[in-house]
């Protein structure tokens, strides 16, 4: 570091206060300029909470923060982005209905007439390659998209630091490589980043330094060039990581779930219908299936589970039984189970009680109605079990299913289901927003469901996790599906075309571009 | 259908529907910012007895018309700490300023019952305001040309200013908003203080240019038309207006069919009085029906936003 130039953004002694915890305690580290620093940490760690400081949508609680050599209160965002802090959230902080044109303005502080604003957007995306159509409405646009929007607002505002919450994790990998090109652009030219993720290659592939935060505290600064992975994933939960753990010898048994033609209509106005998906599961088998979000992933689940009917009873089998037109209640009770994306709202219900939610999907397979009367004893007692063998923290079955944490409630989801030892079970996303030590347990658990003879379904867009966890893959683009691979004979690569749907991705991208 | 007729309606029509038309637009600009205000038949109820009033005690109507907003905003208020101050639920809370609308009007009007009052007349030179075709143009209230001006302006302002933009942007996403340094409590409260001014108006209009007289519940459950008129005219000030002339056609026909003879009369007349109020609720189950390719509502309608998340 040279000596006469100051840190682009120094952190001395951050701390940050909720009620019943401290999401930041003492948090000091330092940019330079036209560094790409990481930030790392599990769900919680409290990497949101500090970077919302550093934009000024939060005040510390002690601490300063420091800019270019100075000490500088962030009041507000507007303080942030004056000083050069550009930031693009990770749920997009975007206007549906609104055009890409107006979002945009509405991320300028300066009043910028129509017509300028559009010339600056069309200039930020011929130099960064960026592309998008700035009177499109937002609601029309792929998750890629959005975050074009948000990049090129945060661009144009020429920013000294450009903060990344969580980016890549709606990217394809191919999409990820575009960013990373744009990233690495900027930080040539004197930008610097703050990085957000915890996916480890990413951070040893882009990254200059890595800061890595838990529980609130921070446990080490490292050159995540010096690193593994897995060195770093073991400072990021503080102990060893556990690996999936697979019987010798294991052998797959007979096809057991058959899907044959199925096809759903359009669920609703932005959601996209599977057509005509056939795939089959053998007792044993773990089929993961790859896909961008909003390629069907939806429709699919619900055909599965039974939320939507299928067309012909024989579309779905499950050891040649045919439960197309059964709906989930009956295709509960013949052995499959399903745990639908959302957690709050379809997978359960945020105001009744962890022992409700479970009467709800376990009723049948665990015998909790007699006679039509719930036996609420029995709800307890498989609920508190459920508790005990997922390590949701809870404070009981009592518990009202809402008070969870994001990863604890999807522990107890997927540990409602698999503990009724389903003969096939569906899951869309078991990980999602869980830290990786309760992740390798939820890994490990449908591994061990696995083995013993169930079939398993894994929608998720996520490719690490499926590469680890599944015997075949699947990818879904645009309600189809393409034919499963047996893992290890595709690359991530072949996996990302067929994500973006090989020619299918260049023809959209075309069908939007706009005149620069 | 002779013209004098054809004029004569058209007049009666944009004289029913202009109170209507005040009190739509500024609930329209409160729905963009995602406040939910029930009590548009109170604030135009508060309304139109300030108006009279003052009115009556001062012989000047602008006077009158400015008392009213001012008073009607200052009811909103109330609204508007209840529900963005402390978070209660915005739907009871509007139905209770509607009952409280109700109930001040009542006891404040009392002495003003049966006392007459001289009509807000045409401001334009009587050679223009009598004469049979020129009079659907001059022949109407000040009042008429106010909310005229008023539906040019809120879609200005809607469409083209970024105060608009800022506004829709907090009625579509008050935490996108708030990340970004917008005010969005701050937003609503000026969103509500322009409802209310604007159901004050409306309100003012039936002292004013209606029912030269003060009869308890003046405003007879127009405040809950405007309420349908918003969603009937999918929250655009432009067909905003269209929607507001044809209730107003609806209010009308009541009005001739009452007075006229032959088939009028076979219908008994309590079903030309509830006709607008049929009409509303038909509009009301149509939109409901083709709620897909309605999108234009704004999203957090109705939400409360809690700025610490």
């Amino acid at each position: 570091m040279d000596a006469s130039r100051p840190f682009r953004l120094e952190l001395t002694g951050i701390t940050k206060r909720f009620p019943g915890v401290v999401a930041n305690d003492h948090v000091s580290f330092s940019v330079k300029p036209g560094e790409i620093h990481a930030l790392l940490g599990e769900n919680g760690a409290g990497k949101s909470t500090l970077v919302k400081m550093i934009y000024g949508i939060m005040q510390p609680d002690g601490g300063e923060i420091g800019w270019d050599g100075q000490k500088v209160v962030m009041s507000n965002p507007k303080t942030a982005r004056k000083l050069g802090i550009g930031m693009v959230f990770q749920h997009f902080s975007l206007f549906e209905a609104m055009t890409v044109l107006e979002n945009i303005a509405l991320g300028m502080d300066a009043k910028i007439p129509a017509r300028e604003l559009e010339a600056g957007i069309r200039k930020v995306m011929d130099e960064y390659g960026l592309v998008l159509d700035p009177h499109r409405v937002v609601s029309t646009l792929s998750v890629g998209e959005r975050q074009r929007i948000e990049i090129v607002r945060a661009l144009l505002l020429n920013p000294k630091l450009l903060i990344m919450d969580e980016p890549t994790s709606v990217l394809t990998p191919q999409e990820v490589e575009q960013l990373f090109g744009v990233l690495r652009k900027l930080a040539v030219e004197g930008c610097s980043i703050l990085y957000i993720s915890h996916k480890l290659h990413e951070i040893k592939a882009l990254c200059h330094t890595a800061t890595i935060l838990r529980a609130g505290k921070l446990v080490d600064t490292c050159d995540p060039g010096e690193e593994t992975s897995r060195s770093m994933a073991e400072k990021m939960i503080g102990a060893s990581l556990k690996d999936i753990v697979r019987g010798e010898g294991r052998e797959l048994g007979e096809a057991k779930f058959i899907v044959s033609d199925l096809s759903t209509g359009k669920l609703g106005h932005f959601d996209v219908a599977v057509e005509a998906v056939s795939f089959s599961v053998r007792a044993g088998e773990i089929l993961g299936i790859a896909g961008v979000a909003g390629n069907g992933q939806n429709a699919l689940l619900n055909a599965l589970s039974g939320e939507i009917l299928a067309h012909d009873a024989s579309d779905v089998t499950l050891d040649g039984q045919p439960l197309g037109r059964l709906d989930t209640t009956g295709r509960r009770r013949h052995g499959l189970c399903a745990v639908p994306e959302e957690r709050n709202g379809h997978a359960a219900i945020g105001d009744f009680s962890l022992a409700e939610n479970t009467i709800l999907t376990a009723r049948d397979r665990m015998s909790m109605v007699v006679m039509g009367l719930i036996n609420s004893g029995a709800a307890r007692t498989y609920t508190g079990k459920v508790i005990t063998e997922f390590a949701v923290k809870a404070l009981g079955p009592a518990a009202l299913a809402g008070s969870l944490s994001g990863g604890n409630l999807q522990k107890y989801i997927m540990g409602r289901e698999i503990l009724q030892r389903p003969s096939v079970l569906i899951v869309s996303q078991p990980t999602w927003g869980v830290d990786a030590g309760a992740a390798a347990a939820i890994h490990q658990a449908l591994v061990d469901l696995a083995a013993e003879g169930s079939a398993i379904v894994v929608i998720s867009q996520d490719l690490d996790e499926l590469l680890a966890l599944c015997d075949t893959m699947a990818v879904i683009n645009n309600g189809r599906l393409s034919p499963s691979m047996p893992v290890g004979t595709v690359t991530v690569e072949e996996i990302g075309l067929l994500m973006g749907g090989v020619h299918g991705e260049k023809a959209a991208e075309d069908t939007h571009a706009v005149p620069a | 259908m002779s013209p004098e007729l054809l004029i004569g309606i058209i007049i009666t029509l944009v004289g029913a529907s202009t109170p209507i038309l005040f009190a739509a637009l500024g609930e329209l600009v409160a729905e963009k910012s995602g406040v939910l205000n029930l009590g548009v038949e109170g604030m135009m109820l508060v309304g139109a007895v300030i108006c009279f009033a003052v009115t009556y005690n001062t012989g000047n109507p602008w006077l009158g018309i400015l008392s009213a907003a001012l008073a009607s905003a200052a009811v909103s208020m109330i609204f508007a700490v209840l529900t963005l101050g402390l978070s209660a639920n915005q739907v009871a809370t509007g139905l209770a300023l509607t009952i409280f609308g109700t109930g001040f009007s009542a006891l404040f009007g009392r002495a003003y019952t049966g006392k007459p009052l001289a009509l807000f007349k045409s401001v334009f030179p009587d050679a223009l305001a009598t004469h049979p075709l020129l009079r659907a143009v001059f022949g109407y209230s000040p009042l008429v040309y106010l909310s005229l001006a008023m539906v040019a302006l809120v879609w200005w302002f809607l469409a083209k200013t970024r105060g608009g933009l800022i506004l829709r942007a907090v009625g579509e996403s008050d935490i996108s908003a708030h990340s970004m340094g917008y005010s969005v409590i701050g937003v609503r409260y000026a969103a509500v203080a322009f409802g209310g001014a604007m159901a004050g108006i409306g309100g003012s209009c039936f002292p004013l240019m209606l029912t030269p007289q003060w009869v308890e519940g003046l405003t007879a459950g127009r405040g809950w038309i405007a309420l349908a008129l918003v969603v009937f005219g999918a929250w655009r000030p432009i067909r905003l207006l269209g929607g507001a002339y044809l209730f107003g056609l609806v209010m009308t026909i009541e009005l001739y069919a009452k007075a006229g003879g032959g088939i009028a009369h076979v219908v008994p007349s309590q079903f030309w009085a509830a006709l607008p109020y049929l009409a509303t609720i038909l509009v009301l189950v149509l939109i409901s029906l083709r709620q897909s390719s309605n999108t234009s509502a704004p999203a957090c309608l109705g939400k409360p936003f809690l700025p610490t998340n």
